[in-house]
């Protein structure tokens, strides 16, 4: 971060302290703190993590962003990047890793199939978008995104880390610090505890179709 | 010197098939349907009939076992392919059954342990109970899912017809969301009247712990011992994705290990079903992500085969050579990636992954493609490398790539630490190793020199000079030394690939859309750098597959693992799994 960028317009600095002072926001140096030194989750899905693995490599280094430090475990990190098909078999395993992860997190849904279901959308097995489930800051789309795709994604995030303001941010308030997403149930097909009532009642109406009167109830 | 006999081309697997017949009259016959070859066996002989097939004729590697639903006649086929250890082509055969439940085969494990995990496959999709089989769970989907997925009548929740191009969006083109077209407003389905709230959540996992039971306290030498039972994924650094094995230790030691599955299941075959034979092309890129070129050579030449048409000169040449540039940047990161699983962090692997760009850039020329290459056609390639490209690759091959070889194998192979973390761990004897079905650079680092390029030669590879690498000690530090050796021999045919390249066209077909495929089967396996790659293609004469199976040889290669890794430490199965090299994206499927 140059001066210029560091430094709040309006307040004037003696030019021989102009190396030595600055005078500056909490949020600057707050964020600039974060957004440089994210570390994201060593957590590769499907093929788009082979592509991040080359981000990190010599080549495109994700060093050069403060990004190099990939950690195992959800409790060090600060963004996940959904790189792959999410299955529904492994879905209530990524689930739960977010709500391991501390606050502040983000979530990067990199590639076509973490976006939407990409290619393998109508599979079976396949969840179509990470979305559905987890908040996503940013989407890379690609099959698989390019490295320098990804970098850009991340610089984005960055971009939107230098947005948030201290006062506002969400692990400052009152409440609970972090949200926790509800994890999905593997039954006879996927079950989302938040959609229960949802699919009760459509079962109902499937099972006798001529009765509306069930939804309401439900 | 005399003149050599002539040679009489007769079909081994044919006079194999016959004695077959003899042996067994009335419960094995000829398969005549037009477009199909092979054998049928009844079910009631087939324990005895492969039995016989593998002690008596020889043929000791089971390649591939697949199901196959006829829902129109009411059956289901169980599809064989076993091969023999010394070359040759593949015996055929097969077991037809009443498509009523329960669906019941007999279990070939006793005879081949590699029908292992293929099985539990067919049993998870197709619901065919193997009857003798040691441990038949499903393998893909979890315990408790409705339905066997791959039935023809089985329906997904995002389902929209039977075949592709859909109306909705061809040639019109008026797309719905699929979440808008079905009745639960997401990818799932639940039979009419299911109660989630009454409904009592069983443990998908229960099964797979009941088979660990066995291992109870013991009192040794007056103390109580405990085993641990240790879950490794499916969010692990060490397990090359979202792979998990479930360890039993005594220890440290492994006493019992369960490999978990299904994490990265994606249904490439249901999928594949439904897309017309050319758009199953980049579906194939997606198996294993690392070598998307070897990958699309399989399937093309399956369906080539069922086409019965020839493959351009220039391009069978840019095939060779882009599959054994994919071979050698696929074992440069195996052998990175052993290292850090061997606890060298990253550096290792950061000189693989230079080398690697390198060759994906030659990719990226010729493909537009960095990883999903979606390079082959039927009859060809799709486009052909710019001249500038094709220096760039002579550069690579004559010029930086051997240099380099010798630098991993330099800095590696004596390395004090390397040696004494690899050597003599895990040891699969070649008995053990061609029985549990392993292909590829697993079964040669055993002693069997059995490459496809030689045993079975496809596309061009009888013209070239080369060695079939081969190590007879079975442990980790052969499976790694034949990466190298593999290596170098991959370069040996680029050299020559590039000095007889000849010019001409890269395609023998027009490109169309739609490919015209006689009805039948055919199974094309090409060695991918994992091992056997082998695709099963069933053909009734429309625009779509019938049927579409990838024998994964990451996903086979796994039935010895457990084999390798007791009496081990846990720290070695990390090695012993990275010195498999298994990719999901091909495990799972």
């Amino acid at each position: 971060m140059t001066p210029n960028e560091l430094n709040s317009p309006d307040y004037d600095i003696p030019e021989e302290l102009q190396n030595v002072v600055a005078i500056t926001t909490l949020d600057k140096i707050y964020n600039f703190g974060r957004r440089s030194s994210i570390w994201p989750m060593m957590f590769g899905l499907a093929c788009c993590a082979i592509e991040m693995i080359a981000a990190q490599a010599s080549r495109y280094d994700l060093a050069r962003f403060g990004m190099e430090v990939m950690r195992p475990s959800p409790r060090q990190c600060d963004v996940m990047i959904v790189a792959g098909t999410v299955t529904k078999k492994m879905l209530p395993a990524i689930v739960r890793l977010y709500n391991q992860m501390a606050e502040p997190k983000y979530v990067v849904s990199m590639g076509a199939c973490a976006s939407g279901g990409g290619p393998f959308k109508e599979g079976y097995n396949v969840v179509a978008g990470i979305d559905k489930f987890l908040p996503v800051d940013v989407y890379v789309p690609g099959c698989p995104p390019t490295p320098q795709a990804l970098v850009y994604g991340l610089i984005k995030l960055q971009e939107k880390i230098d947005k948030q303001s201290i006062k506002q941010v969400r692990w400052y308030q009152k409440g609970p610090d972090s949200v926790e997403v509800p994890i999905p149930m593997l039954g006879p097909d996927l079950i989302d505890p938040r959609r229960i009532p949802e699919i009760k009642a459509k079962a109902a109406e499937l099972a006798n179709p001529p009765a509306p009167a069930e939804e309401s109830a439900a | 010197m005399t003149t050599p006999a002539p040679v009489e081309t007769i079909d081994p697997s044919a006079v194999a098939g016959q004695k077959l017949v003899e042996k067994f009259p009335g419960a094995v016959t000829a398969d005549e349907r037009p477009g199909y070859s092979g054998w049928v066996i009844s079910a009631e002989k087939l324990t005895e009939a492969a039995a016989f097939i593998h002690d008596e004729l020889g043929y000791d590697l089971l390649s591939s076992v697949t199901g196959v639903d006829y829902l129109e006649e009411g059956k289901m086929e169980v599809v064989y392919h076993a091969y023999q250890t010394t070359g040759g082509p593949a015996l055929v055969f097969k077991v037809r059954v009443a498509r009523e439940d329960p669906v019941t085969v007999p279990s070939v494990t006793p005879i081949w342990v590699g029908a292992d995990f293929q099985e539990r496959e067919i049993w998870d999709l197709y619901g065919i109970r193997f009857e003798g089989h040691p441990d038949l769970r499903r393998i893909l989907m979890w315990e408790g899912f409705a339905g066997h997925p791959m039935r023809k009548d089985w329906k997904e929740a995002f389902h929209e017809e039977e075949v592709k191009p859909f109306k909705s969006r061809w040639p019109g083109g008026e797309h719905i969301f699929a979440e808008n077209r079905t009745a639960y407003g997401d990818n799932v389905s639940f039979e009419a009247g299911f109660d989630p709230e009454k409904w009592i959540p069983t443990d998908p996992e229960e099964a797979l712990y009941a088979s660990l039971k066995k291992y109870k306290t013991e009192v040794i030498d007056g103390i109580p011992t405990d085993h641990i039972l240790v879950n490794m994924g499916p969010q692990h650094p060490s397990t090359h994705g979202v792979f998990r094995a479930v360890v039993m230790l005594d220890g440290e030691n492994v006493v019992s290990l369960k490999p978990v599955m299904g994490y990265l299941h994606r249904n490439h075959e249901k999928i594949g079903e439904r897309n017309t034979w050319l758009q199953n092309m980049p579906f194939t890129d997606r198996l294993d992500y690392f070598n998307s070129m070897s990958n699309n050579w399989g399937y093309s030449l399956a369906v080539e085969k069922l086409m019965g048409i020839e493959v351009a000169e220039r391009a069978e040449y840019l095939r060779v050579i882009m599959a054994e540039l994919s071979r050698i940047q696929n074992h440069f990161i195996l052998i990175g990636m052993l290292m850090n699983d061997l606890g060298a962090y990253f550096t290792p692997a950061l000189y693989a992954f230079e080398e690697r760009e390198l060759i994906l850039d030659i990719f990226e020329a010729a493909s537009g493609s960095r990883m999903m290459c979606n390079y082959h056609r039927f009859g060809g390639v799709v486009r052909d490398v710019p001249e500038e490209w094709m220096k760039k690759i002579h550069g690579l091959v004559f010029d930086r790539l051997p240099g380099k070889i010798d630098e991993f194998d330099r800095l590696l192979t004596e390395n004090e630490l390397f040696v004494s973390r690899l050597k003599g761990i895990g040891v699969l004897t070649p008995e053990q190793a061609v029985n549990t079905s392993m292909t590829g650079p697993m079964l040669r680092a055993s002693g069997i020199p059995y490459d496809i390029r030689r045993a079975d030669p496809y596309g061009i590879y009888d013209r070239f000079d080369f060695n079939v690498a081969v190590r007879y000690n079975g442990d980790m530090y052969d499976r790694y030394l034949i990466r190298v050796d593999e290596m170098r021999e991959s370069l040996k045919i680029l050299e020559q690939a590039l000095k007889q390249i000849p010019e001409g066209p890269v395609n023998s077909q027009k490109p169309s859309y739609i490919t015209k495929v006689p009805a039948g089967e055919a199974y094309g396996r090409i060695e991918a750098p994992k091992g056997e790659l082998g695709y099963y293609v069933v053909s009734t004469g429309k625009p779509n597959p019938y049927r579409y199976h990838v024998r994964a040889p990451s996903f086979i290669n796994l039935t010895s693992l457990e084999m390798t890794c007791v009496d081990e430490k846990i720290a070695d199965f990390v090695a012993l799994l990275g010195a498999v090299d298994i990719v999901l994206g091909e495990l799972d499927r």
